[in-house]
This record gives structure tokens, sequence and C-alpha cells, in this order.
């Protein structure tokens, strides 16, 4: 579904991660492959995950620096003659604003959250545009704690809100370049950034009990709406948020 | 019991780059074997997928040193097994 297109995921941690999941399967599709690691603390992992499925492209990028945004850009145009997909799989807030009531979060932990969580994925998509000359794909992760209030998901909620607005935001003024930009709104999965929200755990069981498939999302079923959404099946589709999260968000109880 | 400790034993020299002879049940994860909270966080998630059970955070607190994780884990697998 993917052959012969050149895509860069941002935000493997490790082998638990979703974008790690999206890695796998673009490469199953045929897909050729660029991987982001935030730091050194991730590089080995990501360099030894990145091994085992043949990618040689692997850049450091912290994403609150500016200058390590265009570094990979940079790297990416000189190995690649064109872009033709970008996943953004990136978040964080500091523990303190998800532990305290939503009620006590600082400026700070909020700017934070803020610059981490959404301009990240305007910064990178701006400055994927110019490689995606044949059009292009972008997809970024969110999740229902932008709709409904989730105890415990505090500001990282008010975050995916803005992240959704910026896919709608983006997606009509990439349009007339061809380039696509969705989101895909995963449910409850045991990943190291979902295990920082207090209460996942539970969030997973609730779901088991409650969504229409009475189980919850697995990564590699987030992996293949990715594929989806980065191939020419999904041409039509544009600033949508897919929900892959086994029909719970449709539920009112 | 013994292979226990040997898997949880790797899953700490892998995430900490520790020399093997360091984990001792004694040892503890923060002070002794010098690891972080996303370093917990990482060991827990290996834990839970190696031994096929979940960890609340409340029980996590509760690990201090490599002899808590491996009588915790006996003792949920055998609450597992129904012994
Ligand atoms: N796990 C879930 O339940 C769930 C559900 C819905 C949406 N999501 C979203 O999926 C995305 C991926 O998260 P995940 O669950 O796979 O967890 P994860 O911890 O594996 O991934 C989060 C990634 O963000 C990266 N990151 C954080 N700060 C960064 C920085 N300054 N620069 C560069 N990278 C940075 C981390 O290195 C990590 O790779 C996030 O946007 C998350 O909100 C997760």
């Amino acid at each position: 579904m993917l052959q012969g297109k050149k895509i860069a995921v941002f935000g493997v941690a490790n082998e638990f991660s979703i974008a790690w999941a999206i890695a796998k399967a673009i490469h199953e599709h045929g897909g050729e492959l660029a991987l982001t690691y935030q730091n050194e603390r991730f590089e080995d992992t990501v360099r030894r995950l990145a091994q085992s499925i043949n990618v040689e492209m692997v850049l450091a990028c912290d994403v609150s620096q500016d200058d390590q945004i265009t570094g990979v850009f940079e790297r990416l145009s000189q190995n690649w003659d064109r872009l033709d997909g970008l996943v953004h799989s990136i978040a964080f807030a500091p523990a303190t604003a998800l532990r305290n009531p939503f009620l006590q979060t600082t400026r700070e932990d909020f700017l934070v959250a803020h610059d981490i969580s959404v301009f990240s994925f305007l910064a990178l998509t701006r400055a994927a545009v110019p490689l995606m000359q044949s059009g292009g794909s972008v997809i970024t992760l969110t999740y229902l704690g932008s709709q409904r209030a989730i105890p415990g998901y505090n500001v990282m909620g008010v975050c995916k809100a803005a992240l959704e607005a910026c896919v709608r935001y983006l997606a009509a003024e990439l349009g007339d370049k061809n380039i696509r930009v969705n989101a895909l709104s995963p449910g409850p999965i045991r990943t190291l950034a979902a295990r920082g929200v207090p209460g996942v755990l539970q969030m997973i069981e609730i779901m088991k009990e409650r969504a229409p498939l009475k189980r919850s999302t697995r990564q590699e079923e987030v992996g293949n709406a990715a594929v989806f959404l980065l191939s020419d099946y999904a041409s039509s589709i544009t600033g949508e948020i897919l929900y892959v999260d086994c029909g719970y968000q449709a539920m009112g109880m | 019991m013994a292979d226990v400790m040997e898997k949880i034993r790797d899953i700490i020299v892998d995430r900490l780059k520790v020399d093997p002879s360091e984990v001792t049940p004694d040892a503890s994860f923060v002070e002794d074997l010098r690891a972080d909270s996303l370093d917990v966080v990482e060991m827990v998630m290996r834990l839970e997928e190696t031994f096929d059970i979940t960890i609340p955070d409340d029980d996590v607190e509760k690990l201090r040193t490599v002899g808590d994780a491996v009588a915790y884990v006996e003792r949920r697998l055998k609450e597992k097994a129904g012994v």
C-alpha cells in the first residue's frame, strides 16, 4: 500500500510506542522510513528497533529546539528527493500538571505542554511542506480527552483540542498542495507516555467493559489505520479525526 | 523461581546498563542502580509484558529494591496460577 513512499516518523521511544507500531506497519507495506528520537536517553533503543526493520536514517530531534527541527529536515532533503508522509506521535506534560487538579495547572506547565504537544506539530509540518513536492499525508495522534473531560488527562486534553484544531487549519491551508492532514484518535494503550497519566490502567479496564468491541485497542491497529491514511486509498480524506478505539467514542455510557 | 530473578536481572541490565553483578536483591533501583522515573516506568512495562501481569501505580511505588520486585512478581504469578 505504501510502495515507493518516503515517510518520516517522529516519536518512537521504545517497543511500546504507538510510533513504533506505525513504523513497523509502514515497513510491512513497503514504505521507506526515517525515524527520530528525542535525545540520547532513547538513542540506543531506537537505533536497535530501527535496525530490526533495516531503517538507516535515525536522527535526533528534540522538538523544543528549532535548530534540531531544521537539522532533521536538512538531513532528510539530502537523503531523499522528496517526502510523502510525516507522522507526529509526540506529546508531553509535566508530571505536576497530570497529578494535581486541572484547576491548579501552572502557567509554565501549561506552556510546556502546548509547546511539545501542539506547537511541535505545526513546526514539523511547516518544515515538511517544502519537501512534499508531489503532495503528501501528515498524521498526528490525538485522544478523546480533547472532546470530553477525562479525569486525570487535564492539560493534555486541552492540548489535544488545540492539536485537533491545528489539523483542520493545516488541512485547509495545505489542500491546494495536495497535502492531507489528519489525526488518529486511539483508545488508551499501555505506553510510556500513557503511564504518566494517573488512572490510565483503569481507563483501559473501563474501555474493555463498555466499548462496542468489548476490548481495548492494540498498537498494531493504530499502525494499520496510519498506513491507510498515509496511502492513496485515503486520497479524499483530510481534516479528519479518525477514531481507532473499538467504538468507545460512540457510547454515551 | 530463580527464573524470575534472572528475567528481572536481564530487564534491569538492559535498561540501566549496569553490570549484572550489581543487581543483587538488596540493591535499590533509584539509589544503587541510578534509575530515573522514566527508567522505572519502562522497566515496569517490561515486567508486565514478560510476566503477563498488570502492575498498578500504587504497587509500583512499593517496589524499592530488586528483591521487592522479585517477591512481588513471584506473588502475582502464584495468584495468577491460583495457588
Ligand atoms: N497511549 C495512549 O493511550 C494514547 C492514546 C491516544 C493518543 N496518544 C498519543 O500518541 C502519541 C504517542 O504517545 P505514546 O502513547 O506512543 O507514548 P510514547 O511515550 O511511546 O511516545 C511519546 C513520544 O513523545 C516523545 N517526546 C516527548 N517530548 C519530546 C520532545 N521534547 N522532543 C521530541 N520528542 C518528544 C517521546 O520521546 C516519545 O517518543 C502522543 O501524542 C499521545 O498523546 C496516546
